[in-house]
């Protein structure tokens, strides 16, 4: 495949990745997730609550 | 005891934004005297236009601009996460290292040292210096990101993320050059005829893309909701927003370089994703705006508020320009014209300026152990000098601009121009006149930001305060 072929495919599939970013970002699924995460910078309190040791010894929000 | 944030360094680069923002501004106000009364370059070389006119765009994007963002990026990276600034040493070195660049810059340019590409006019050896102090920005803020306590990382760091990382492979790119000597200051760049100028302004409109535009995002989606004290309007928009913006900004550098030897097809290849990154743009301010849907009564009472909206507002308004500026037709008339001038500065007193000034307003009494600055009202204050100084610039530059433009490609019915360059330099004068008085205007504002921050970190309930880390309650 030469160089210009390369440049082409790349082109096409990360067009595809954005579109994809897309149809994820507006799913109905996202939506209470997002709204949720959206108060991060306001409320600390809330988000260091959730703050849970994990097996592995970092922490995560549950 | 408990375990507070590393507030150290972001109360270095705010005071600093201030500074830079002074001196740079200081600089530009010269510059535009010169032009509307060139004999004040008082026939000093180092005082000439060629020679401080990249010393002001430096000072401005990259002293106060950088400033603004090592500042609000090193507080947004640790309040979103949740944990203290990883590698406390590399960070401290950040702003050392970041000053010495900048006064560096201060001394090498006015002595006619430059690599002559716009906005990368720094030297080689002072290129290496700025790699070093960029990568170590890197591994604190990204390290910072991979300690955090909070399972998603926040949408400005996501904008923040990327400027560190875009401008990192831009200056590498860019910069690529091989010293004439060891001991001397002189370099070649390692490209050459009109791929060096596509590679120049493949930095040049990525810098705008990501250091201007992707970095103060950053600012916006965390300084718009909390001064407001509403979430972002839609929280997949901003999603949406980031990826746009990374997907398209990159392909635009092109439209600077119309209708020259650059081939047909990537100009129109330019003109085409400068047109469509109008999408994101205008998506990006949207969300911006109508954070505040609900709570527009708190416009009247806030003045950081109206900064925040009115930057946001200049970000849709220079980006409705540019795309515009960028149908070849258009930039046939605007090209090497003041309307460049009066856009690139709707976007950087406007859009740049503007959203640095109220999350400074909003940050630096947050640093010092209080929740306002000295005086609401002097805020207000320079909220109107700001927004009259931008203003009376870019209107004066843009009758300026199309004044020029349409001078120049005037013809006679014989063929030949009905006007000679210098006719259309006389006819500039008053509008140059203008445009002074109105960064003199905006730059009197950085001075009372300059008192009312002074009265504000000298008060004596002021002191610096590293807030703590909120821990789970048990």
């Amino acid at each position: 495949m030469d160089t210009v072929n390369f440049h082409i495919l790349w082109t096409v599939a990360l067009f595809i990745l954005f579109i994809a970013i897309i149809i994820w970002a507006w799913s109905s699924k996202r939506k209470e997730e997002f709204d949720e995460l959206a108060n991060l910078p306001l409320d600390e309190e809330k988000f260091a609550n959730q703050v849970e040791e994990n097996t592995s010894g970092r922490k995560y929000n549950a | 005891m408990q375990e507070t944030y590393n507030y150290k360094v972001v109360r270095q680069f705010s005071i600093m934004t201030v500074v830079w923002g002074i001196v740079g501004m200081l600089v530009g106000v010269i510059i535009a005297s010169q032009l509307a009364w060139p004999a004040l370059n008082f026939d000093i070389p180092w005082l000439t236009f060629s020679r401080l006119r990249p010393l002001h765009t430096n000072a401005v994007i990259f002293a106060f601009g950088g400033s603004a963002l090592f500042a609000t990026s090193y507080y947004i990276v640790q309040r979103t996460c949740h944990a203290k600034l990883f590698a406390p040493a590399l960070a401290a070195f950040t702003f050392w290292g970041w000053q010495l660049v900048i006064v560096l810059a201060a001394v090498t340019l006015p002595l006619g040292y430059t690599t002559s590409k716009e906005y990368a006019e720094l030297e080689w050896p002072i290129d290496i210096l700025l790699t070093v102090v960029w990568v170590s920005y890197a591994i604190v803020f990204f390290g910072t990101i991979v300690k955090r306590k909070v399972k998603h990382i926040y949408v400005a760091n996501w904008f923040l993320g990327s400027f560190i990382l875009t401008v990192a492979v831009l200056h590498l790119g860019n910069s690529a050059a091989l010293p004439v000597s060891l001991m001397g200051m002189k370099s070649y760049s390692a490209y050459a005829g009109v791929q060096d100028a596509m590679v120049q302004w493949w930095y040049g409109h990525n810098a705008v893309g990501f250091f201007l535009t992707a970095g103060f995002l950053g600012m916006m989606y965390y300084f718009m909701p909390k001064a407001a004290g509403r979430p972002v309007y839609s929280y997949r928009l901003s999603v949406v927003h980031f990826w746009a913006l990374a997907f398209t900004y990159i392909w635009a550098g092109p439209h600077h370089l119309m209708y020259t030897a650059l081939p047909d097809w990537t100009q129109s290849l330019g003109m085409v994703m400068s047109l469509i990154l109008l999408a994101p743009s205008w998506g990006g301010m949207i969300n911006g705006i109508m954070t505040l849907s609900g709570a527009w009564d708190k416009l009247r009472t806030d003045p950081i508020l109206k900064f925040l909206v009115v930057a946001i507002s200049f970000y849709g308004m220079s980006t409705f320009e540019g795309p515009m500026m960028a149908i070849k037709t258009v930039n046939a008339l605007s090209h090497y014209t003041d309307w460049t001038i009066g856009h690139v500065h709707a976007g950087a007193l406007g859009w740049v300026a503007m959203i640095s000034i109220g999350s400074m307003y909003f940050l630096i009494p947050r640093l010092f152990g209080k929740t306002e600055m000295y005086s609401v009202r002097l805020i207000e204050t320079h909220f109107w000098i700001s927004t009259l100084g931008v203003v009376l610039y870019i209107a004066s530059m843009w009758i300026s601009g199309v004044m020029q433009g349409l001078m120049w490609r005037a013809t006679n019915a014989d063929g030949t121009l009905t006007y000679s360059f210098i006719e259309s330099v006389a006819a500039m004068h008053p509008f140059y006149v203008t445009r002074t008085l109105g960064g003199l205007v905006f730059f009197s504002g950085m001075l009372l930001m300059a008192y009312n921050v002074w009265k504000t970190i000298k008060a004596d309930d002021a002191s610096p305060v590293d807030a703590i880390i909120p821990e789970p309650a048990h």
